[in-house]
């Protein structure tokens, strides 16, 4: 349980997606000029990164890993599809942002106009695909990979809002002509991982 | 007074339109309106001026209530370098080495920060806004004595460039100007801003460990013990609480004496300057985050008694200097709540958690500045909700 609490706080704050490793950053700067939307896209993102990471887990320890297939019969047994990983992995993310998709534009329909293309281009997020290859890296059990993913989208959806709030405060300010939009942006982004170095190197 | 009007005045022609300097008005009028209150007069319609406070007569009460922290601080320096030496000496020579290394430094933070600004306006056309007249004096401060002074400078000019020019100038940034210089230099050049080595001019060998890194230390030694004595002993009499308070101890330039930063919390909130709430719940966030920890004590830094929290390291100075800066916290009153006990919160989490820095107020003032804007998001939402539930009753 301590462990599973560990990983939690881990992911979410001292090694979180946008300000430890850089990952997603497309969708992080292009959706995070207001809080609403920028919500709306961080909790499809929580969804995507706490269904794909157990669901890539399974897919792993159960066919791709070396020696997986054995359940099915033992002639499989000596078959190690592991270089299939990111072509499977990817995959399934794929689909399942599919499916987000559709229930987006069921549910919410305003959602799904105001995220637009990044909606379907979460499939292309690094951080979740990333999110699947540190699991892999970390050899995580399965309850280990949930929270692993759960966390990682909460310390992603953190990191989106917190910079929509701030992005819209500074409508208010003269930025010098060159830097406006995405260059002050990502100045913006150097600055609040330069607060976030904080959690670097907790000791949990 | 008279006189350094009278030079004003004479040299103001240069400076006007048509003049011979008139590239340079932003800066001649920075000097004039540093010195004496500009004659604007509010108009007789729409005007909502309630007290002819400017920002520079603001942004000096804040530098008047951080007087007593650099006069101590320049008296401390001196203090800790006899210590050191194990001399003795009077008030005036300790006051006399002190000056030596802490008013370069000083100098070279308003020299370099002031002389970008003032290019900035020059060549942006607007006048000189006064924000860095504390920031400059916030930069000195949260220095070690021993800091070299190119480094003040560098911290100083991305501080003020990349922190705050390119977000607009004064009143525009996201970070805290002077936390911003000082987290540059700690992850830049951390063996100066993070060695143990913190007073001026010591003797071969001499080692001066701060407060907090006696703690983490002794922390260490006995990994599974939850022993609430075991610190405070290892403090000993170098660092007993009134010690701790009173701040006669290795540290930061400014931030050592928990008393003079209260003597500036009181002068801050006595003329409404800085938000009595921000402080108030910055330091219950210290204290109850300590209580806590102590409940769930697994080992010694975690079973310091709370009240130790407040006065170790630079905790008060934080709380009554960085964190009320108007321009990065939260600016709703209930946010400032939120916003000051988290700085307190992540603080000691940061102090007792994180190996890696010894101290946490910093990176906490930071963190917090991040989450500022957010947290005003929400208090103004909720806000909203509410009074559209009451209309909704009402009709």
């Amino acid at each position: 349980m301590e462990n599973l609490i560990s990983i939690g706080v881990r992911s979410i704050f001292v090694e979180n997606m946008i300000f430890a490793y850089f990952l997603g950053m497309c969708s992080y700067l292009a959706v995070s000029k207001n809080v609403k939307t920028a919500l709306g896209l961080g909790i499809a993102v929580v969804f995507v990164l706490a269904a794909t990471v157990p669901l890539n887990w399974l897919v792993q320890y159960y066919f791709l890993r070396p020696g997986a297939m054995a359940w099915i019969s033992s002639d499989l047994a000596k078959i190690d599809l592991s270089f299939l990983s990111f072509i499977v992995f990817i995959s399934v993310i794929a689909a399942f942002v599919q499916l987000t998709e559709m229930a987006v534009e069921k549910f919410s329909p305003a959602l799904y106009g105001a995220l637009g293309i990044f909606l379907p281009l979460i499939a292309v997020n690094c951080s979740i695909l990333g999110a699947s290859l540190f699991m892999l890296g970390k050899s995580f059990n399965f309850a280990e990979a949930t929270v692993y993913g759960f966390g990682s989208g909460i310390g992603w959806l953190l990191a989106i809002v917190a910079l929509a709030a701030v992005r819209e405060k500074m409508k208010y300010s003269h930025v010098p002509k060159p830097l406006r939009g995405l260059g002050i942006t990502f100045i913006l982004v150097g600055l609040m991982s330069l607060g976030f170095l904080g959690f670097m190197g907790f000791a949990i | 007074m008279k006189f350094i009007r009278n030079i004003l005045d004479k040299q103001k022609k240069q400076f006007e339109k048509g003049g011979k300097l008139e590239k340079f008005y932003p800066a001649f009028e920075a000097l004039d309106t540093f010195a004496f209150v500009p004659n604007h007069t509010a108009p007789a319609k729409g005007a909502h001026i309630r007290d002819g406070v400017d920002l520079k007569r603001m942004m000096m009460t804040v530098i008047i209530a951080m007087l007593p922290c650099l006069l101590f601080g320049i008296w401390n320096v001196g203090h800790q370098h006899f210590v050191a030496n194990g001399q003795e000496a009077d008030l005036w020579s300790k006051l006399l080495i002190g000056a030596q290394a802490v008013l370069p430094i000083v100098v070279v933070s308003y020299a370099v920060g002031l002389g970008i600004e003032f290019g900035f306006a020059v060549a942006k056309r607007h006048s000189v806004n006064e924000g860095y007249l504390v920031s400059g004096m916030l930069i000195a401060l949260v220095m070690p004595p021993t800091v070299p002074l190119w480094q003040v400078a560098l911290g100083t000019a991305f501080a003020v460039v990349l922190g705050k020019e390119v977000f607009g100038g004064t009143g525009m940034n996201v970070l805290n100007v002077a936390m911003t210089a000082r987290a540059f230099l700690y992850f830049a050049y951390p063996s100066q801003l993070s060695g143990s080595v913190w007073t001026y001019n010591p003797p071969q060998g001499y080692s001066g460990a701060t407060a907090l890194a006696i703690a983490a230390e002794t922390s260490k030694v006995h990994p599974n013990s939850a022993d609430n004595t075991a610190i405070v002993q290892a403090f000993g009499e170098p660092f007993s609480f009134m010690k701790l308070f009173i701040g006669d101890i290795p540290g930061s330039i400014g931030e050592t004496s928990t008393l003079m930063c209260l003597i500036g919390a009181a002068i801050l909130i006595f003329t409404a300057v800085g938000s009595w709430k921000i402080i108030v719940s910055g330091f219950a966030g210290v204290y109850l985050t300590g209580l806590l920890l102590n409940a769930l004590a697994v080992n010694e830094f975690m079973a310091l008694p709370a009240q130790y929290h407040i006065v170790m390291g630079g905790v008060a100075f934080g709380i009554v200097f960085m964190a009320t800066d108007p321009v990065t916290a939260s600016q709703t009153e209930t946010g400032k709540w939120i916003y000051g006990f988290l700085i307190g919160f992540f603080t000691v989490l940061i102090r007792v958690f994180n190996p890696a820095y010894p101290e946490g107020i910093m990176l906490a003032v930071l963190l917090m500045n991040i989450f500022a804007p957010l947290i005003d998001f929400y208090v103004i939402d909720a806000n909203k909700k509410r009074r559209l539930k009451r209309f909704k009753y009402a009709v």
